[in-house]
Parts: structure tokens; C-alpha cells; sequence
């Protein structure tokens, strides 16, 4: 216990040195932060809804911060090989917390959108970014309190009024550092009304033995009408650590797709939390994990309906292999203000070995008549009918395994909207299941094969 | 080599239960054999300890197949040296489409024989000439294997699977079991079209009515895990006509 102790004295010593390298919306926030977090410690495996992700130990480490804004080293040139090639032009790396853009970003930028830097956005769009700076995310969450308090700079995504975005925004996110390092980072989403975007980001380890961690927290608003797609792929390292809070507010008609996927890893801890506040809204929030080695995968996903005639569903999958451990925990409120809601969770995962462990906990909190709501959790593993009728076949058995695995994770995958994405993600599925580094070769930063 | 499968006092378990209890058999290329039998004296668990099913456990005996120690190999490789068995209850697989698991099944073949995988062009040729053995509707091809299949169309699957496979020992077990007339005759040509003087076919069933279409050579009766009679085609008229009752009868006397 105490972890916290250490980013507060850290605070309190470097406060003037982090609000000269942030900016005004950013700074605002600090003084509630910090009286947020008074008394109070990150949550470790005794606090409710953390029985299996400790934060307090994700935060033990000695890890350095930031505060003066050193550039450090990082081939951002080499990011460009990234991802998911050919899926947009729309490209900005994310150096730990420092927002880089790139010249076809700036180049093909349509009017009305803005895709830049959350620090330099606050300078440029003062009320704007102050607006909905903070305005979905909760103080209560020492974990986003902490985030408020350090976090400098990160992304900021307007989608004007109206404004259908083809092509996705891609924002890099590359932890490169010389020491083990906490990069706290935003990101700023907001669709006014009736606007269309997908935005995909990917988490990669360029420094892959240095033990690092990633504070995350995203907000995002989904105006009347809008649409929004989000994709998260990490693919880190063994040393990595995350801590990621999503906090979506929806307003009236709008439509979140919200994917994510673990397919490399060391510690993660993923919360998405979803109000809808408006009528006739649709929330989908999908995820995937495929844990190996000693991977720990930890979901925490809840939507509640505050409205009538929204509709939601979560999707979790997870296939487990060596001494991986995975934990879900899903949730869905209905309030008494939000008849005619349907809402579906799922979460199903796979052991494919002894000592791989699944920890699921559904839950529903419906406090009106009028829904239509169901959830379900199933833990097992492969089918072995299905093994020995493939194999019967002549196809080996690690082929076949494979084979079902990826099977499995099909419903997931699918639920990406945007057939570019997700066809290049079931490539990178395969290749993870294959056990093949999808970090390098052909599909993402290739960072380590340079 | 005119001996295909020479199997010798078989004994195979599942859960300590001992199922087979000394199996002899010997198929030649060219030949088929009906087995027949009551329920539960062992004819699915010998297609399946064949096959290499790992759920159940040979205790004892041997099998070979053109000479090579079955036993010991992988479910696998059995299926590259030529052992196919049509599945009584074939299994779905969603989320993996019949067109993908059959390249995977091709090509680890082709591998395990040292040979590059099957262009794209030729495997497709490859599919659509087999699929007209059985007449299989090509829409099933980009559907997850066997599931939402009817029952007819999962025994045409698994014939059509064989067909891509040329095994030299096919076992089809209870093939007939779910298909109505129409479906019977068509996944019997499709098993008569691929018979040559090479392979050799185990039929197992529990009528008659299959072997007028797929005409046996040896008819074996396989009652409390051993065979316990062999004789000619006529003896599955016979069973037809009279019922297991007689050969039962007959062995437990002896028991």
C-alpha cells in the first residue's frame, strides 16, 4: 500500500514544472484532482472490483515521470510501417505522453477535424478543450484523479458538426524510454453532432525490456447522432503496465462501437465505463484478449442506461495460454428513467492450458420492468471433438488448436465495423495465435527489427 | 502388398472400461468389409481407436497399416499414410470455414510428404471436382464446417472430404445413420465412384440397407468387443432376417 504517496510528493514538488509543460484546460483540473485524491490510496485486490488487478502494485515501481517535457529518443520515422498499413493516412504517434503528428496527417486533414496535441489544443482552443476537458471522466477514480493530476499532454480528437470521416484516425502510441517510466496520458474525444469518425490506437513497447507504465484515461462525448468507432489494440511487452479508463457519455441517437484488444502484454488493467444519457442510443463494447507467458488481462466494463430505448451489448472473449490470467467484470444498470433498454453482455473465454486462470463476474443491475437484458459467462476449454475431427483430417495438432482459437475470437473480431481494420486484425490474430511477434515483420512498428 | 490393415487382439479401454477385447481383422486393398453388430459392442470405438481418438486408451495388440505400426501414430499422420474415417456424428467447427480447413487439411498432407503447398488456382479446381462426386452445393464451402448442415449434407461433407483425401483405408462409420433414401444413394456412389483396386472401405452399420448400395466382400458381426463371426454378403441378409438375437445367444452360451 502507498503507492500513491510517491506521485503525490512528486507533484507537489515538480507542480510548477507540470503546469508549464501542459496548458491551461489541463491545469484547471489539478487542484480538484489533488483534493480528489486526499486521503486516499489506488486501489489494490481489496477494493471492490479490483479483486485481481492490484493498482497500487502497478504503481509500486520508482517510475519517472516526465515532468520537463525531454524529447526522448524515439525513430518516429520507423512508426510508419505501423499497424495497420493502408487503413489511413490519418497518422499521429503518441512518443509515451507526446503528441507527434505527421506530414500526410497535417496534409489530409479535412476541414472541421481536429487531430493534434491535448496540451497545444488547450493553448489554440482554450474553450473548447475546457469545455469537455474532465467532463466524462470521475474525480471518485483515484486512478483517473492521479491521471489528472500528472497528465501533461495527450490527444485531442473534434470531429465537427456533421462532418463523416472515411478514413479512420490512427494514433501510435510508443513507449520508448531509457529508464522504467509512468507516461500519464489523455485522450480527448468529441463528435458534435451528427458527425462520423473511427479511430484506432495501438499500443506498442519500443523499449520492450524496460519496464514501463501507461496511464490512460480517454474521454470520450458522442454528441446527438454522432457515430463512433474505437479500436484499441495493445501489443506491448512483458515489461509493459496499463492502466487504461475509458469514460463515454452519449448523447441522444448517437451509436459507440468501442473494440478492444490485448494481444501482447505484461499488466493490464482496461475500464470502460459508458453512460447513455440520451434516447435511442446504440453502445457496443467488444474485447478481446489472448494471454501467454505470464500475461495478466483485467476488463472492467459497465454501461449504464439513463435513458429509454438505447441499446447495448458487450462482447469479451479470451483464450488463455501458459500461466496467463485474465478477469472480466461486466455490468450493465438500467435506471428506472431508461424503459425499453436492451441490453446483452457476453463473456466467454478458453483455458488452453492447466495453469491458465479466468476470473468472470457478470453482473446486472436493472431497476426497470420494461428491458430486455440478459448476460452470460462460460469458461472451458477446446473442444476436443473438434481436435481430433481436424486432426482425423491431417491437420497437426497445434494447427488445429490454433485453428479453433482463432475461431473463436471471429465473433470479436467482427464486431469491428470497418472491414479494412478488421480484416487486418484478424491477420494480426492469426499471427499471435501463431505465436509469431506480430510487433515486427510485416505488421506493426517494426521497430525492433530495424 | 495385397494386406492393407492387419489388426491383432486389439484391446482397447475408456475410463477403465474395456471396451475392444481382442479385435482380429485383415483387409486387403481392393476388398470391402461390412461390420456389423448390435449397440454397444464396440464398432464406433474400433473406427475410433483406428482413427487415434486420444479418449481412449489401447491396452493391447497391434494394427498396421500398409506395414506401419498404426498405434503409433498420431491422429494425424494416420490421415497422411491414408486412414480416413467418416465420422458418425460429424463434428461443427464454427468460425472455420469449410474451404480453410480443407487447405489446411491438404497442404499439412503435402507437407508431411516433403511438397509445397497446393497453389490457390489448383486447390480450387481440386474442391469443385470433388464436391461433384457427392453433388455438394459449393455455397457450403464458405460456410464453418458442418455447422448448420443437414444430416445429409454432413455424411455428403465427410465423403466429399474423403474424396479430397484419397485414403487408402476409408471406415465409415454408420454413414447411413440420419439420411433418408435419396441422400443414402447419393453418399454410396460418391463411396463406390472413389473405390479402386488400391483402397480398401470398412462399412460399419447396423442394416442391411446400405450394403445394397456398397456391396461387401467380408461381413464381420463385432458383439461384446470381438468379432465373432466372418462370412459373405449373405450373412448380412441373414442378420436382416434374423435379428442379432441368434449370434448372441450363441456367444454367451459360450461365455
Amino acid at each position: 500500500m502507498g503507492a500513491l504517496t510517491q506521485y503525490i510528493d512528486l507533484y507537489r514538488e515538480q507542480h510548477d514544472c507540470i503546469a508549464a509543460g501542459s496548458a491551461g484546460a489541463l491545469n484547471a483540473l489539478r487542484p480538484d484532482a489533488l483534493k480528489a485524491l486526499e486521503g486516499k490510496q489506488l486501489p489494490d485486490k481489496s477494493a471492490e472490483g479490483f479483486e485481481k488487478t492490484s493498482i497500487d502494485e502497478m504503481f509500486a515501481p520508482d517510475f519517472g515521470v516526465n515532468v520537463n517535457r525531454v524529447n526522448l529518443p524515439c525513430d518516429v520515422a520507423s512508426a510508419f510501417k505501423c499497424g495497420v498499413p493502408n487503413v489511413s493516412s490519418l497518422l499521429a504517434i503518441l512518443v509515451n505522453d507526446t503528441f507527434v503528428p505527421t506530414t500526410p496527417l497535417l496534409k489530409n486533414l479535412p476541414e472541421g477535424v481536429i487531430v493534434m496535441s491535448l496540451a497545444k489544443a488547450a493553448e489554440l482552443y482554450p474553450e473548447l478543450v475546457g469545455r469537455y476537458y474532465g467532463s466524462a471522466a470521475r474525480l471518485d477514480s483515484t486512478g483517473t484523479a492521479l491521471n489528472t493530476l500528472l497528465a501533461q499532454d495527450g490527444v485531442f480528437i473534434h470531429i465537427g458538426k456533421g462532418i463523416r470521416l472515411d478514413k479512420p484516425i490512427q494514433i501510435v502510441a510508443l513507449s520508448s524510454a531509457p529508464v522504467a517510466m509512468l507516461s500519464p496520458r489523455r485522450l480527448l474525444i468529441v463528435a458534435e453532432p451528427e458527425s462520423e469518425a473511427t479511430i484506432l490506437t495501438c499500443d506498442h513497447a519500443m523499449t520492450p525490456d524496460t519496464p514501463s507504465l501507461v496511464s490512460q484515461v480517454v474521454e470520450v462525448i458522442a454528441g446527438e447522432g454522432s457515430r463512433i468507432d474505437i479500436c484499441d489494440i495493445e501489443e506491448t511487452s512483458a515489461q509493459s503496465a496499463r492502466y487504461s479508463q475509458l469514460y463515454a457519455r452519449q448523447e441522444a441517437g448517437s451509436d459507440i462501437a468501442i473494440g478492444s484488444m490485448t494481444l501482447r502484454n505484461g499488466v493490464t488493467r482496461n475500464e470502460f465505463a459508458i453512460d447513455i444519457c440520451g434516447p435511442h442510443c446504440e453502445s457496443h463494447i467488444s474485447g478481446m484478449a489472448i494471454g501467454s507467458g505470464q500475461q495478466h488481462i483485467d476488463n472492467s466494463s459497465s454501461i449504464t442506461h439513463a435513458a429509454p430505448r438505447s441499446r447495448s451489448n458487450q462482447l469479451f472473449k479470451y483464450v488463455l495460454d501458459d500461466k496467463s490470467t485474465g478477469a472480466f467484470e461486466g455490468s450493465i444498470e438500467v435506471t428506472p428513467s431508461a424503459p425499453f433498454t436492451e441490453a446483452f453482455q457476453t463473456d466467454r473465454n478458453i483455458l488452453a492450458s492447466k495453469d491458465a486462470r479466468m476470473h468472470t463476474k457478470p453482473q446486472l443491475l436493472i431497476y426497470n420492468d420494461e428491458v430486455k437484458c440478459s448476460h452470460g459467462a462460460t469458461t472451458g476449454q477446446l473442444d476436443d471433438q473438434a481436435l481430433f475431427y481436424m486432426r482425423s483430417r491431417g491437420i497437426p495438432l497445434e494447427e488445429a488448436r490454433m485453428m479453433l482459437m482463432q475461431a473463436f475470437m471471429t465473433d470479436v473480431v467482427d464486431t469491428i465495423r470497418v472491414e479494412a481494420l478488421r480484416d487486418r486484425l484478424r491477420h494480426l490474430v492469426e499471427r499471435r495465435l501463431a505465436g509469431l511477434d506480430a510487433s515486427c515483420s510485416e505488421c506493426t512498428v517494426g521497430c525492433k527489427s530495424e | 502388398m495385397k494386406e492393407l490393415l492387419k489388426v491383432t487382439d486389439l484391446r482397447a479401454s475408456i475410463a477403465d472400461k474395456e471396451i475392444l477385447k481382442g479385435i482380429n481383422l485383415t483387409v486387403n486393398r481392393g476388398e470391402v468389409h461390412a461390420i456389423m453388430g448390435p449397440n454397444g459392442s464396440g464398432k464406433s470405438t474400433l473406427s475410433a481407436v483406428l482413427a487415434g481418438n486420444p479418449a481412449y486408451t489401447v491396452t493391447g495388440g497391434s494394427a498396421t497399416l500398409h506395414g506401419l505400426d498404426l498405434l503409433s501414430l498420431a491422429p494425424e499422420d494416420r490421415s497422411h499414410e491414408g486412414l480416413f474415417l467418416s465420422f458418425q456424428y460429424p463434428v461443427e467447427i464454427p468460425g472455420v470455414s469449410m474451404v480453410n480447413f480443407m487447405r489446411a487439411a491438404v497442404n499439412a498432407k503435402r507437407k508431411y510428404f516433403g511438397e509445397q503447398p497446393m497453389p490457390a488456382g489448383d486447390f480450387l479446381k481440386l474442391m469443385r471436382e470433388k464436391r461433384a462426386v457427392v453433388e455438394l452445393d459449393n455455397k457450403l464451402a464458405s460456410r464453418s464446417v458442418n455447422e448448420g448442415f443437414s444430416g445429409g449434407e454432413k455424411k455428403r461433407n465427410e465423403i466429399f472430404q474423403m474424396a479430397v483425401l484419397e485414403p487408402c483405408l476409408s471406415i465409415l462409420d454408420e454413414t447411413d445413420s440420419g439420411l433418408d433414401i435419396d441422400a443414402l444413394r447419393i453418399v454410396a456412389e460418391g463411396v463406390n465412384k472413389l473405390k479402386t483396386p488400391d483402397n480398401a472401405t470398412i462399412v460399419i452399420t447396423h442394416y442391411q440397407r446400405l450394403l445394397d448400395y456398397i456391396k461387401p466382400d467380408v461381413v464381420h458381426i463385432l458383439y461384446k468387443g470381438r468379432i465373432v463371426y466372418t462370412g459373405g454378403p449373405e450373412l448380412a441378409l441373414e442378420l436382416e432376417e434374423k435379428g442379432y438375437d441368434w449370434i448372441k445367444n450363441q456367444v454367451d452360451k459360450e461365455d
